[in-house]
This record gives C-alpha cells, structure tokens and sequence, in this order.
C-alpha cells in the first residue's frame, strides 16, 4: 500500500460523501446520486488497472453481466414495490461481502493474524444473516411469505441457541483458524443461515421498514469489516458510510413507532387491545355492534355524510390530506391527487401530512406521492404539521388508521401507547376514507372512528376518494 | 496498515453520520436505494479476489461480482428514477381547471 493509493482512496469516499451532501435537497439530490455513481465507476476503473485486469476479457463479461440484471430489475420495479427492491438488495450487498469474506479466509487464512480472523468470520456470519435475512424480508413484503409475523413453537429458543452456536463457532474459528476451514465453516454458514430465516419470519407488516433499514445498515457494516479483513480502504469508508445511514434509519423508524429494535426483532406484537374505550367507559363490543353504534351516531345527524361533506367542502378552507398505507394498497394515489388539485382550483389551502412510517419503509409515501406527480412542497412532515392540525377546517384521512390514532396518547398499556401520531384529532371535522372499520396493525381501536365530528366512507379508496371528488366537484363554486 | 484502515471507518462514520443526517425524510427512499448501490462497492473486494483467486475458489469471487455490480447499478438506477419524481412545481398546463 503506497501513498497514492491511500489518497486516491481518500478523495473518492470523499466524493461519496459530497454525492450525500448533495442528497439533503431534492433539487441537488439528482447530482448527488450521479457523483455516487461516477466516484463507483472511477473506483472500479482504479481498482480494475490495479490488479491489471482492464483488459481481461472474463471479468468485465461477468461485471457487464451482473449490470445488465441490475438494470433490468431496476427499470421493471414499480414504486410500490421499492421496500422488496431495497430488501433485495440489502441482501445481495450482504451476500457478496459473505462471499468475498469466506473466500479470503480460504485464501489467505493459513498464515494470518488474530484480526484477520476476527474481521473475517464477522464479516461471514454478518453477510449471512443479512443475505439471508432480506430475502426473506424481501419475499415477504412481495407477497410470497405471509406478511404476518411468523412465530414458531420456542422461536426465541431456537434464535438464542443459534447465536450462541454462532459466536462460538467464531471464536473456535479464530483460536484454530486452519483446520476451521474444511470442518467448521461450511457448519457456521449453516447455523447463520438458519439464524437470518428465523429473525426475519418473525417479523412482519408495519415493522417491515425498520428490519429493511436495520439490513440496509448490516450490509454496509459487512462491507465495512471484511474491507478490515482484505485491507481495502474503499470498502471500509463506503461500508462505514452505508452502515451509518442505515443505523440513522433504523433509530428514526424504531422512534416513530415507539418501538425498540430488539422488540421488533423478536416479533413482539400484543393481542389487540381496546383500553382506550375502556377507560372512556365504553365496552369493547363485538364489531358488528360497534359499527351499528356508529352508524346510529351519523343518522342521529341532522344530514347523510354526503350532505355533511357537501357542507363542508362549502365552507372548510384550510384542510390537510393525511394518506396511509391503505392508499398505497388500493392504487389510489392518483385519485388523491385529483382530489387535492379540485379543491385547490376552488381556492382551498391543501397540505398533505406524512407519518416516517406511512409506508412500507422510510420515505416510500413521499416516492408513491411523487409518483403520482403531486409536487413536494406540498408533503410535510409531522413536526411541522402538527399545529396545524386545530386551526385546519378539514381533515381527509385515506387509508391511515395507527399514525393518526389518538389511543397512542392517552391509552396506557396499548402497544401504541407513546407513539408519535398525526394529531388529525384536533381538527373540527375529519372525513376518514379507510377500507373498513378494522383497527391497524397494531390491533389497537382507533377512538376516531367513534367522534360526532368525524365522516366515515368505508370502502376501497380506489372508489370512496372519487365519490368525495364529485361531492366537492358539486358542491362548492370555482 | 490496520491503523489507516481504523481512521478511515473512524472518520467516514463520524462524518458520514453528520451529513446523513441531515437529508429529508422526504428522501428517505432514495438514500436506501442510493446506500443499496453504495454498499456495490464490494465489488472493487470481488475484483481483487477474481484476480488473486485459485481456480477451485473462483466461482466465489465472480458470484460476489455479479451480485455486487447488480446492487451498483439497480441502486443507482432506481434512485435516479426516483429523484426524477420530485418535483417542486406542478408543470403549468397540467392542472384541470374543469
């Protein structure tokens, strides 16, 4: 390792960062993202004319191979399945560094030192897990394993047992580093295959975006250690970063649900529990009285809920758009959007508010919103939005239950309980389009469904936002 | 050599943590995806390892390589796609004023 080399190396993790100084504004984020790409070709390009391969033949059929699959799958992915496509990912990145781990150890291991060792058997079993485990995150979010938490009979068990095998594999590796090879690494590979399936399983619906940002950091912390192992500076400043980010994620999507990683990690979910409307004096009846509940409360009205949102979209001037995943499921982006730009062309004020986990992983209803062309000027995030909530005439709540259920603050001992919300509560008059009147994932009961001052319109989004529209579309003068 | 090596995970975290930071939640999704096509650069390992490698143990090397160069450029594509979404204004004419 020369001088050169380490400044070479230096200037180009250096341009990765300038490409994520440059990602902090959408309207520079685009430039970010191809000087990434640029500082990638250059590293590539460098390290290709290092081991003088520039000219071989096989390795750029196999780099030009592996690009051609990157850019198939990277056009074909819809927006909505962006969280499968970054699992998917999360994994390959975590399975090369397995690969390259395991094969320095092959290569090299016989006259190595302690930290070689060490530095390669994480990166191994790390890799592993992560392989392993996104693709089984992956699968999931794409519908081909239930999105349900999976638990096993003794799940926690077997993960505890597992781990232990797991590091004491690795210390064994370490202390007889030879022999480990033929014997004990193929075992080890093993266990932590089976330690990434079982993690993974148990984890599931609105969990999903902190397991994909907690494997988007391992990913880049495998790249990280077996950049130690190998003695490249490129995978160890690039991993740092990427592990970096992902830990940031990981901690900002765990606080806005109110979890602890080890919590999601182990599958925890509560039975649903309803002590909110206990504490209100209210029985939890079964559904079916609790909807006839509901609907006597809207016909003891004076109007029918259309003439109530007519009245509405007469009067409200000032109303914010608070979309869920439910929009996401139901493909009704577009409709939103029509909906917002009608009551805007009739002079409305319209902000649409965004919970961090709205969708199926940090940031996706932004992209799905984006995607549907509404502008981001408009997406505000919680901190901001929040006061605004009271002073605002309307709320339009689409296909979110749990991020705007007031439970989390007032219902001790509900999973919930504590988790930022959407304060959309506050505001005077809520029309709620969800699909039913079911709670969320967290299985908590929202109190909203229940309020005088709130309009409900079950159903498909797809169909319920449109009938909102024409309701607006007639109601209220250019 | 190991001490160069510390002083790089030391000092790209530390300032990897300060400038990630700061990027929008309403660009999260692209940071992942952009972080997918960072965490590619194991590929530049896979290289050295294809170079260096005897021939029983190759598969392994170029297996990390396709994987690697998958993640480069499927993570810097979709990010693209993505950040081409965003947009500030509503382009004029677009809005129905029906």
């Amino acid at each position: 390792m020369e001088y050169m080399d380490i400044i070479i190396a230096a200037v180009i993790v250096i341009g990765f960062i300038l490409g994520i100084r440059l990602m902090q504004m959408p309207q520079t984020a685009l430039w970010g993202n191809r000087l990434g790409a640029l500082c990638m070709l250059l590293a590539i390009l460098y390290t290709l004319s290092r081991v003088d391969l520039l000219a071989s033949y096989s390795i750029w059929i196999l780099l030009v191979g592996g690009g051609i699959l990157g850019v198939c799958l990277g056009y074909q992915v819809k927006m909505i399945q962006m969280p499968q496509m970054v699992a998917l990912f999360n994994g390959l990145g975590g399975g090369a560094s397995a690969a390259i781990s395991g094969w320095a150890l092959a290569v090299n291991g016989a006259d190595a030192n302690f930290v070689f060792w060490l530095t390669g058997l994480l990166a191994l079993s790390l890799g592993t897990v992560t392989f392993i485990g996104s693709l089984v995150a992956a699968l999931k979010l794409q519908g081909f394993l239930s999105q349900k938490p999976v638990i096993l009979a003794g799940h926690k068990y077997y993960l505890a047992v597992l781990l232990v095998g797991g590091i004491i594999l690795i210390v064994s590796g370490m202390l007889i580093s030879d022999a480990f090879l033929y014997y004990l690494m193929p075992l080890m590979i093993i266990v932590f295959l089976l330690y990434g399936i079982l993690m993974a399983l148990r984890v599931g619906g609105a969990d999903m975006p902190i397991i994909i940002a907690f494997f988007n950091s391992l990913s880049g912390i495998a790249t990280a250690i077996c950049g130690l192992s190998v003695e490249n500076l490129f995978l160890v400043g690039v991993g740092s970063l990427v592990g970096v980010a992902g830990l940031i994620l990981t901690q900002l999507m765990c606080k806005a649900m109110n979890r602890s990683l080890p919590a999601v990690l182990q599958g925890f979910k509560s039975e649903p529990v309803s002590a909110g409307y206990e504490e209100a004096g209210d029985k939890p009846e079964s559904r079916e009285d609790e909807k006839k509940e509901g609907e006597q409360e809207i016909s003891g009205e004076p109007q029918h809920p259309e003439e109530r949102i007519k009245m509405l979209a007469d009067k409200a001037q000032k109303i914010i758009v608070v979309p869920g995943y439910g929009m996401a499921v139901a493909q009704a982006q577009q409709q939103v959007y029509e909906l917002i730009k009608n009551m805007e062309s009739r002079g409305k004020e319209v902000k649409i508010a965004i919970h961090p986990v709205a969708g199926r992983m940090p940031g996706h209803m932004n992209v799905l919103l984006a995607e549907a062309g509404v502008p981001y000027e408009k997406l505000f995030e919680p901190d901001t939005i929040n006061p605004e909530f009271s002073e605002a005439d309307l709320v339009v709540i689409v296909g979110a239950c749990d991020v705007v259920n007031s439970a989390a603050n007032t219902a001790e001992g509900t999973p919930i309980y504590g988790m930022p919300i959407l304060n959309a509560h506050l505001a005077p008059n809520i029309i709620i389009c969800n699909y039913d009147d079911q709670p969320g994932y967290s299985g908590v009961d929202n109190p909203l469904y229940k309020e005088e001052k709130v309009i409900t319109m079950w159903g498909d989004a797809g169909g319920t936002i449109p009938a909102v529209n024409e309701i607006f579309k007639d109601a209220s003068p250019e | 050599m190991l001490p160069i090596l510390l002083i790089f995970l030391v000092i790209a975290s530390v300032v990897g943590y300060k400038v990630i930071s700061a990027v929008p939640p309403l660009l999260h999704t692209p940071l992942m995806s952009g972080m997918n096509a960072f965490s590619g650069i194991i590929v530049l390992g896979a290289i050295s390892a294809f170079a260096y490698s005897p021939e029983e143990i190759k598969f392994w090397a170029g297996a990390a390589l396709v994987m690697a160069m998958l993640n480069v450029v499927g993570g810097f594509l979709v990010t693209e796609r993505m950040l081409k979404m965003f947009r500030k204004k509503v382009d004029s004419g677009e809005d129905e004023l029906t």
